[in-house]
């Protein structure tokens, strides 16, 4: 086993565990939480439309929005890392069929890894700041370069044909 | 002429496969967990998707004319409805993607089990801990709606919930078990009697799984990021506007506007749900086909059939997320295309395993060169 594939093999098996430990907490600790504040904001908005005070309720909205634009990307984070660590799991135990130079499938696993790993954390710290374009350019960095990695690995099979 | 892809059956795939080990307790398991979640999302989408959000629409309008008719409580109300249908959707998504996503990684973890440098019988019980979480783990959060907080001792958290939560725990130990013995072969550790590498093999039927699913995971990246950047956003802020909206005319009393409204609110739930199960069934399905380029050796069928099967799952993993897609143009019709698709993909996997099993039976019979 090269060690591009072991590289890929033990990041999945990590990422896969603490994808699993960040979804077991999150669904403890916070999804029922959430999933109340998510709906008692909006029941809250229309009660106050009933009671004919639309600031009110147009505030309840904008936390309603908040809410659920955590929640989006909270369970993003968990499924992402888990969906991709699953990915490299795969791709680890066929990487020597991708037909480039070991120090070529390093790299590539390399890339593969931190992208799996910064997209989604990109994701989750946007929920920390929404006008931040830190976050933002994180996930898109981490997003391209697990896209371009995945194209390259694709390239390397249909090479070996 | 239709012949026997094999007769009988090298000692390299006895000992790859052999009986009650780790790798055939996870093959198993996790085409039937696939199997099993893949089926349930295929009932949950005929019979429960479209009508709960249809639900969840009226229940909507009927909390905007509570609102209307400045009666809070009937707001309220209609929200505990919401909630309850947001729920009931929510949990069965849930149920579909974890026993199908569990079955997924008992797969890999069938794979890479020579690169598990623990003893046979320690590695059978990590493989028993994960079959039983992740067949837990689905029925705990499927049973979630209907438990609720009956006879709960916790404010938010049900019996479901806890069951739910103790599977997820021993997925989680079960991986890191793994992990610990993936670790130590790093490490240089050798397990005892080592489970050899499954059988080389440079099938067509390999080869058509491996490219069509790298293809199919390609395709689904490409469209998860044309969404995240050109749809996502506006999305987010069009359900605020279109909520807002909602309390405007309810709190002017414009029926007309708050049934537009409610509308153009399911208009859009509709369109994310798409979006969004477009991209992740295109990743799941390229993965799954992956996984099962492996097992290849392993299926028992002529070649026809294996053809035929990979052919069959290919074509099915394709349909589903394009006609998912067209179902906002062309409405239900596309809808009914893609539940055959995911029925299609259903029946190969099922093949499969037949196939799979057809093998266990010969091994165990002992049928060996």
């Amino acid at each position: 086993m090269s060690r591009s594939s072991k590289l890929l093999v033990f990041g999945g098996l990590a990422l896969a565990a603490i994808g699993m430990c960040y979804g077991l907490s999150y669904a403890l600790f916070t999804e029922h939480q959430t999933l109340d504040g998510m709906g008692g904001a909006l029941s809250a908005a229309f009660v106050q439309a009933a009671q004919r005070n639309l600031p009110q309720a147009h505030a309840a909205i904008d936390r309603y929005g908040r809410t659920k634009y955590d929640y989006v990307r909270q369970v993003d984070l968990h499924s992402h890392w888990i969906g991709l660590a699953m990915l490299m799991i795969v791709l680890g135990v066929v990487f020597d069929k991708v037909n480039f130079e070991e120090a070529t499938r390093r790299w590539l696993s390399l890339a593969l890894l931190a992208g799996s790993v910064l997209f989604p954390f990109g994701v989750i710290l946007q929920t920390a700041s929404l006008d931040a374009w830190f976050p933002s350019a994180l996930a898109v960095v981490g997003s391209a370069t697990v896209t371009i990695a995945l194209a390259a690995v694709a390239w390397g099979f249909a090479r070996a044909l | 002429m239709v012949t026997m892809a094999t007769t009988a059956l090298s000692s390299s795939l006895t000992a790859a496969f052999a009986p009650m080990s780790a790798r055939r307790l996870l093959v198993f398991g996790g085409i039937a967990l696939i199997a099993g979640g893949m089926l349930f999302g295929d009932i949950f989408a005929v019979f429960v998707l479209h009508q709960n959000g249809g639900r969840t629409g009226e229940t909507l309008l009927a909390a905007a004319q509570a609102a209307a008719a400045q009666d809070p409580a009937g707001v309220r109300a209609a929200f505990t409805r919401i909630g309850s249908l947001l729920e009931d959707r929510g949990t069965k998504v849930d149920t579909h993607v974890h026993m199908t996503d569990a079955g997924y990684l008992a797969l890999l973890l069938a794979l890479v089990q020579p690169y598990v440098a623990l003893r046979q019988q320690r590695k059978k019980r990590l493989a028993q801990l994960f079959i039983t979480g992740g067949v837990l783990l689905p029925v705990g959060i499927f049973l979630i709606h209907y438990v609720g907080l009956a006879y709960s001792p916790f404010p938010v958290i049900g019996w479901a919930s806890v069951l739910a939560d103790s599977a997820g725990a021993l997925l989680i130990i079960a991986s890191l078990g793994e992990a610990w013995g993936f670790w130590k072969y790093l490490r240089g550790t050798r397990a005892e009697s080592l489970e050899p590498n499954l059988a080389a093999d440079d099938s067509w039927a390999k080869r058509a799984l491996l490219s069509g699913g790298t293809v199919l995971v390609l395709l689904g990246f490409l469209y998860g990021a044309w969404y995240a950047a050109f749809d996502l956003y506006p999305q987010e802020k069009q359900e605020t506007a279109i909520l807002n909206s909602l309390a405007e005319q309810s709190a002017a009393n414009n029926t007309a506007l708050m049934n537009q409204s409610v509308n153009d609110y399911g208009g859009l739930a509709g369109a994310k749900a798409i979006s969004i199960a477009a991209h992740s069934h295109a990743i799941e399905f390229g993965l799954l086909a992956m996984l099962l380029s492996f097992i290849q050796p392993y299926v028992y069928l002529n070649e026809v059939w294996k053809r035929r099967w990979v052919l069959v799952l290919l074509a099915g993993s394709i349909i589903l997320p394009v006609f998912v897609l067209l179902e906002l143009k062309l409405g239900l019709v596309a809808g009914g295309i893609a539940d055959v698709g995911g029925l299609l993909v259903i029946i190969a996997l099922i093949g499969m395993l037949v196939g799979v099993l057809r093998h266990s039976g010969r091994l165990d019979a002992g049928v060996t060169q």
